[in-house]
């Protein structure tokens, strides 16, 4: 083994820059997170502030904020998780299509929204859904009806969030299963057509159970990131009008560390570190689920 | 060659039955649906930013320029602070880029062989980040102890290694460079410098161009979080935080609107404004995206096969 390091020195070499950015840029931030359970405070440093046990983590326990927080996280997650399929149907519905050049502008259309920006995005839902002039207002115009105001309607945050969500993300989700059905063998195929099935049976018997393995990989894959919510746009959409609806896990760390005027920074990344030990424990339990159930998983 | 041919078309005959018609024709209106409603925004977006402020503020355009204007794009193209932010994210992704691809490479070349020690410990510990982090807070402490907070490298340096790229990296150079071109080259007396330099990154450049574009778009252009962040100097701002204030804080510099008194015009201008922001914002990745599309699905790809 001394023998093959020693042979090998000049690959050590290349990786020395890439693995210490990784312990400067990943892991050291994984031991300052000791600081959740001590009192920091910069005159002291990470090290030198006193130890609180689980103090941080019992006072997020205990505030009024604690509920609204995390029921919100949990509802908008479980929220998105429920339109994952739509990729999916839009990859079997594609890959029906015999035209090729229907396909690929059908592909084209429906692939360009990911490469639009988060703030873009809901630029263009704040000036699409605007109650005065937005295409909503002017559609309402149209047909002589007063314009909705669904920006300013907590009840429709969610749903905003999540449509607008598939909207940007179903055509680049597509891609993954367009490519794994095309692996499918067409002996496949042909035998069921000799067989007689039709279209629909062939989709039912044939591509789902060949999309499976890779829709549960992603599925475990997702639920494991369920409570990162997609922060950075839930940011955004927020006004002080949804804010009941639209605070979440990494929204309020954000604010508690980095934005109130008492900054604290061990509370916050008390709050964090907590999403994040419980986002670690779902994967491996949903992994877990997967392999039992079905045979396929991550690891 | 033609006995195949016509045992395909054999098969699409007999498979079109009169319901396989039907659920063509469903699977065929399902899609134009689909592709209706991704474009409609997009049109609206376009059509309101080439129609005349009036014609915004009065909530008359739908899908077509009302009184064709180009008033949005004159005030956009005389703002300093969008232009600013645009060379700013031009800095930021083009040497956040070459630092990434980099040090992906670097990084994906020495874990893809097979007879390192300890590679599968250093890839764990890469992919581990993808599961766990420091959270937001001590990754910000490490970033202001470093005297990196407000400067440039504060957008570069702390992007390093995407763990989902470092793989598609890996596996691309598994499958593609075969351990025996090592050995003949080690025969040849070639060190693993010199096999670096004249074999893997010559062979490297099609994953190269992927992740390139995925660093570029994903990590850099698009993002403003990190800026958010590590960024007060507005001088500093990249593009999309300039984005940010004018579209989802609607703080426009009074500046732009002075000329006009009426209140009502005023109103009218700041929103064709933003209209004009939005495809300004959008039309370079935009314009990339058709040429750049494929490498992105191959990319896609290489990350799912594992």
């Amino acid at each position: 083994m001394w023998l093959r390091i020693r042979r090998n020195w000049q690959l050590y070499v290349l990786l020395f820059l890439p693995v210490l950015w990784l312990i400067v840029f990943r892991y050291a931030p994984m031991y300052g997170a000791q600081i959740a359970f001590r009192q920091y405070s910069p005159a002291f440093g990470i090290e030198g502030s006193p130890w609180v046990g689980f103090a941080n983590f019992i006072r997020f326990f205990n505030s009024p904020k604690f509920e609204p927080v995390i029921i919100n996280t949990v509802v908008l997650s479980f929220y998105s998780l429920l339109v994952f399929p739509i990729p999916i149907i839009l990859a079997l519905s594609l890959n029906q299509v015999r035209s090729r050049m229907f396909r690929n502008s059908v592909q084209m259309i429906t692939y360009a929204p990911h490469f639009i920006s988060t703030v873009v995005i809901v630029g263009m839902l704040f000036q699409f859904l605007h109650p005065r002039v937005g295409f909503t207002a002017s559609l309402a115009n149209l047909l002589g009806q007063a314009p909705p105001n669904w920006m300013g309607d907590p009840g429709a945050f969610r749903h905003i969030f999540v449509w607008s969500g598939v909207w940007q993300e179903m055509g680049f989700g597509a891609i993954i299963y367009l490519a794994v059905l095309s692996t499918v063998d067409p002996a496949l195929h042909e035998a069921a057509v000799v067989d007689g099935a039709n279209r629909l049976q062939r989709i039912r018997y044939i591509d789902i159970p060949g999309l499976l393995p890779t829709a549960m990989v992603l599925l475990v894959l997702t639920t494991g990131r369920v409570l990162e919510v997609a922060f950075e746009k839930v940011y955004l959409m927020q006004s002080p009008l949804n804010l009941g609806v639209s605070e979440v896990i990494n929204t309020y760390v954000y604010k508690v560390g980095l934005l109130s005027p008492i900054l604290d920074f061990s509370y916050s990344t008390a709050i964090g570190l907590l999403k994040g030990i419980v986002g670690l424990l779902l994967l491996i339990t949903v992994n877990h689920a997967a392999r039992r159930t079905t045979g396929n998983s991550v690891w | 060659m033609r006995g195949i041919v016509s045992y395909e078309s054999h098969i699409n005959k007999v498979g079109e039955s009169a319901v396989d018609r039907v659920f063509m024709l469903g699977n065929t209106t399902f899609l134009l649906i689909v592709t209706i409603i991704i474009l409609l925004p997009l049109i609206f977006i376009v059509a309101a930013s080439f129609s005349s402020a009036d014609a915004v503020i009065a909530g008359k355009v739908t899908l077509w320029p009302v009184d064709f204007s180009l008033l949005g794009y004159e005030t956009i193209f005389e703002h300093k602070k969008v232009w600013n932010g645009f060379a700013n994210s031009l800095f930021y992704t083009f040497f956040g880029t070459i630092f990434n691809v980099v040090m992906t490479i670097i990084a994906a070349y020495p874990l893809s062989r097979q007879d390192l020690v300890g590679r599968r410990v250093i890839i764990i510990a890469f992919i581990f980040t993808m599961l766990f982090s420091g959270g937001l807070i001590p990754t910000y402490m490490v970033v202001r102890d470093l005297g990196l907070l407000n400067t440039r490298w504060a957008m570069i340096l702390p992007t390093g290694i995407g763990p989902f790229n470092l793989l598609i990296a890996i596996t691309f150079f598994r499958t593609t460079i075969p351990p025996e071109l090592y050995e003949a080259a080690r025969i040849d007396g070639a060190n693993d410098f010199r096999i670096f330099r004249s074999i893997v990154v010559p062979l490297a450049r099609p994953i190269i161009a992927v992740l390139a574009l995925f660093y570029a778009v994903n990590t850099h252009w698009n993002t403003y979080f990190q800026a958010l962040i590590y960024l007060k100097d507005q001088d500093l701002f990249p593009l999309q935080l300039v984005l940010r204030e004018i579209l989802i804080q609607n703080t426009i510099d009074a500046s732009m609107l002075i000329d006009i008194e009426d209140l009502v015009a005023r109103e009218g201008l700041r929103e064709l404004l933003k209209y004009s922001l939005i495809v300004v914002a959008s039309v370079p990745v935009m314009l990339l995206y058709p040429f750049v599309q494929k490498h992105f699905v191959k990319g896609m790809t290489l990350g799912s096969v594992k």
